[in-house]
C-alpha cells in the first residue's frame, strides 16, 4: 500500500505493478494477474480546498464520496460523477470516467486541472494542459500504465445544495428516446435513460428517461438516503434468469412513478451504491459489463441494431442504460467518451453464448466507428481495441515500463 | 456539537492517530502534531486543515528525545492557548525474536513504548493537574493484558503503561482530571502490514473514531472494538498452569 505522497515507490523486482484504486472498474483493466498491485488509497488525505473559487487538491486515493462529504455543504459539486461515488479520484483520471451530464461537462478528465505522476524510475512530473501536456493526455485515461497519480487539483461546479430536480418521462420507442434527447440536452444538465432490452418489435427501444438539475438557491434541501440495504452472500447463479430479467424490465417500465421529483443527489446519481455488493446477485459465475458508444452520424440504426440482437438472444439485461454524447473532447489519448451515442449492459455470464453475444456487438459497433469501454471490458480482442483507440501507438511512448495490468497484456500484446 | 478542544497528538502520523485527529477536525478542534518525519506531518496537517481544524501546529521530534518533552508541551500550550486534552498514540512494534536474542533491543523497545510515556504523563499530568481539568487518554494495546509468547516484549511495555494509567487515573480523578486508557485489539496498519488478517482485525479509520469518542466521552478503559472486552476477560482468566502451555 503507498501512504506517503513523498516517499519513493518499493521497488516491485521482477513483476509488473499497477495502481488499484477502489477496484470498481468492472473487468481486467484495474487488475494485474501473476504481478503485483499498488494500492494507492492510503494516499487518502485532501491537500486543500479553495472555497472561494471552487478548486479542491487532493491526494489519488482520496474517494469521490470523501470530496462530496467535504463541498456539498460549501456549495461545490463534483464537475462530473460516474454511477458510484466509491471511486477514487486516481481512478476517475485514470479511466477518465463520464457521467450522466456529458453532454454539457465533458469526461472527468476535462476538469482536471493538474496533477503528479511518480514512475518507477523515480521521476516526478507535474501535468497539466500547460506543463507536460503530452503526459498529462497520456495519463488521463490511462489506465494507471502511465505512472503513479499522487495527487489531482480538481475544478468543482457550483450548486445552492445537495436537492436535485429530476422529471422522469416514459418512451414508446427509439424514436421517443431520440426525441427527448433532442429536446432535453440544452435545458438539462443530467440526461439518462432506461432501455428494456427485452422488447423488440415495434417497442424495441423503449424505456424511461430521465432529466435532472441541480436545484437553485431559494429551494429547500433534500434528505441522503440511508444505505438501503445488502446482499450478504453471492446468490447461486440460477437466480438471474431470462424470465426474472423480462419480468423486472416489464415491471420496471410499467411502475409508476412521479413525474416531477425533488430528490438527493446520491439518490438520482448513485442508485446502486445503497445496495452495498449487489453484484453478488449475479452469483459466482458474475457478470460481463458492456458498454460502448457508437457514431454520431449513423448511430441511430447502430443503436437499433444492437438492441436488436439483444433481444434476440434473450435480452438479459437488467440495466440497459442509454446516452447521448457530447461533443466536448476527452483530453485522454484512450479516453472512451466521444461523440455518439453510449449503451451500457450487464449481462449474467453464461459462458460462450455470452461470449459470442458480445462479440457480435463488437462488429456492430466497429462498424459504425464506435468504441468499448476498456474500465467495464473483460473479453475485447487486441485488434478491436487497436479499432476503438488508433490513438494507442503514439500512448505506448508513455507507458511505465514497470508497468502491467491484465487488461493491457491482452489488448497491446 | 461539543466546544472545540486543544489536543496535543504525539505520533499524529501513525494510522490511529491520524484517523483520530480527522474526527478532532471534523468538531473544528484546534491540533498540536508531533512527529519525527516533517514531510508526513505536513501531508497530515494539510489534510486536518482542509477538513475543517480550526488550527494545526507542527512540531517535529522523536519521542524518544524526553529531555524535549517539556519544552513539547510548553510550545503546544503557547500554540493553542491551552491544553484541553493530550492524546499519546506514538510507538513501536518490536521484532520479537531480536529482543529474545538482545537485552539492548528489548531495551530499545522499552524506551519508546513504556519510558517516553511515563516522561510525557508525569509532565501533561502535572499540568493538567495544575489547571484542575483536562483530559489524557493513552493507546495502550490488549496485548498489555497478559504476557504471551509472541510479544511480550511490546506487552510488556503496553501492560505497564496500563498500570501506569491506573494510578495516574486515581492521582488525578479528584483534580477533575480524565485519564483514558486505550486498548486497540488487531489493526489493519503499517505496523502491522506483515501480518495474516482475519475477521478479528478492525480498520484504522473505525479505531480512530472510537478513541476520538473516548476522548471526548469515554469510559476509564476502552477496548477497540468493543469485542476485544469480553475477549481478553477470557483470555485473563484461563489459569497460568494451562495458559503456559498454550502457543499464543
Amino acid at each position: 500500500m503507498l501512504r506517503w505522497r513523498h516517499v519513493p515507490l518499493p521497488h516491485p523486482g521482477p513483476s509488473s505493478v499497477l495502481p488499484f484504486g477502489n477496484g470498481r472498474s468492472y473487468g481486467d483493466s484495474c487488475l494485474n494477474d501473476g504481478g503485483l498491485l499498488f494500492d494507492v488509497r492510503g494516499l487518502d488525505r485532501l491537500i486543500s480546498f479553495d472555497v472561494e473559487h471552487g478548486v479542491i487538491c487532493c491526494e489519488a486515493g482520496v474517494m469521490l464520496a470523501d470530496i462530496l462529504d467535504l463541498v456539498v455543504p460549501a456549495g461545490w459539486f463534483l464537475p462530473v460523477t460516474p454511477g458510484t461515488k466509491f471511486v477514487t479520484v486516481g481512478g476517475a483520471i485514470a479511466n477518465d470516467v463520464h457521467g450522466k451530464n456529458h453532454h454539457c461537462a465533458g469526461s472527468f478528465g476535462c476538469h482536471v486541472r493538474q496533477f503528479e505522476l511518480l514512475r518507477s524510475d523515480g521521476s516526478r512530473r507535474r501535468c497539466s494542459r500547460s506543463e507536460n501536456p503530452d503526459w498529462f493526455a497520456a495519463t488521463i485515461g490511462g489506465l494507471g500504465l502511465t505512472g503513479v497519480i499522487l495527487w489531482a487539483e480538481i475544478q468543482l461546479h457550483r450548486v445552492a445544495n445537495a436537492a436535485m430536480d429530476i422529471e422522469t418521462i416514459r418512451f414508446a420507442d427509439l424514436g421517443g428516446f431520440f426525441r427527448l434527447t433532442g429536446e432535453s440536452d440544452a435545458a438539462f444538465s443530467y440526461t439518462v435513460a432506461w432501455v428494456d432490452c427485452a422488447s423488440r418489435g415495434k417497442s424495441l427501444g423503449r424505456g424511461v428517461f430521465t432529466r435532472a438539475n441541480h436545484a437553485s438557491h431559494d429551494t429547500s434541501s433534500a434528505w441522503a438516503p440511508g444505505s438501503a440495504f445488502g446482499i450478504p452472500v453471492e446468490l447461486p447463479g440460477a437466480v438471474v434468469t431470462d424470465t426474472v430479467v423480462r419480468a423486472f424490465n416489464a415491471w420496471y417500465y410499467r411502475r409508476p412513478q412521479q413525474r416531477f421529483r425533488r430528490v438527493h443527489f446520491d439518490s438520482f446519481l448513485y442508485p446502486l451504491d445503497r445496495v452495498r455488493n449487489w453484484n453478488r446477485i449475479y452469483g459466482r459465475r458474475g457478470f460481463f459489463q458492456y458498454q460502448c458508444v457508437v457514431g454520431s452520424s449513423d448511430g441511430r440504426d447502430a443503436v437499433a441494431e444492437l438492441l436488436s440482437r439483444i433481444a434476440a438472444a434473450g435480452g438479459s439485461s437488467f440495466l440497459a442504460v442509454l446516452k447521448v454524447f457530447g461533443t466536448i473532447p476527452s483530453p485522454g489519448l484512450l479516453s472512451f467518451p466521444r461523440p455518439g451515442i453510449t449503451l451500457a449492459l450487464d449481462f449474467p455470464n453464461r459462458g460462450s453464448g455470452t461470449m459470442r453475444l458480445l462479440d457480435r456487438l463488437d462488429e456492430i459497433v466497429r462498424s459504425s466507428g464506435g468504441a468499448v469501454y476498456p474500465a467495464k471490458d473483460a473479453r475485447m480482442s487486441a485488434d478491436s481495441f487497436r479499432h476503438y483507440f488508433p490513438r494507442w501507438r503514439s500512448f505506448c511512448e508513455y507507458l511505465d515500463p514497470a508497468f502491467s495490468s491484465g487488461f493491457w497484456r491482452r489488448v497491446a500484446s | 456539537m461539543s466546544n472545540p478542544r486543544r489536543v496535543l497528538i504525539c505520533g499524529a502520523t501513525s494510522a490511529i492517530a491520524s484517523a483520530a485527529a480527522r474526527c478532532a477536525a471534523a468538531s473544528h478542534d484546534l491540533l498540536f502534531l508531533v512527529g519525527r518525519d516533517p514531510a508526513k506531518l505536513r501531508a497530515v496537517a494539510d489534510d486536518l486543515r482542509v477538513r475543517g481544524a480550526a488550527q494545526v501546529e507542527t512540531f517535529v521530534m522523536d519521542m524518544n528525545d524526553i529531555a524535549r518533552h517539556q519544552m513539547l508541551i510548553d510550545e503546544c500550550a503557547l500554540r493553542l492557548g491551552g491544553v484541553d486534552a493530550v492524546l499519546i498514540a506514538h510507538g513501536t512494534l518490536p521484532d520479537q525474536a531480536a529482543c529474545e536474542a538482545s537485552f539492548d533491543a528489548a531495551r530499545a523497545e522499552l524506551e519508546t513504548n513504556f519510558m517516553s510515556v511515563v516522561s510525557l504523563l508525569t509532565l501533561a499530568g502535572n499540568y493538567c493537574e495544575r489547571q484542575g481539568k483536562g483530559t489524557i487518554a493513552v493507546i495502550s494495546s490488549v496485548a498489555g493484558d497478559r504476557g504471551r509468547q509472541s510479544n511480550y516484549v511490546y506487552g510488556t511495555a503496553k501492560g505497564a503503561v496500563s498500570i501506569f494509567l491506573q494510578g495516574l487515573r486515581n492521582r488525578l480523578h479528584r483534580h477533575g482530571v480524565r485519564v483514558i486508557t486505550i486498548k486497540p485489539g488487531f489493526v489493519d496498519t503499517p505496523m502491522t502490514a506483515n501480518f495474516p488478517k482475519n475477521p478479528l482485525w478492525a480498520d484504522p479509520s473505525s479505531v480512530g473514531r472510537g478513541v476520538y469518542r473516548a476522548l471526548c466521552d469515554g469510559g476509564d478503559v476502552v477496548y477497540l472494538p468493543w469485542f476485544w472486552r469480553p475477549i481478553m476477560l477470557l483470555i485473563r482468566s484461563i489459569p497460568e498452569r494451562m495458559f503456559k502451555s498454550l502457543r499464543l
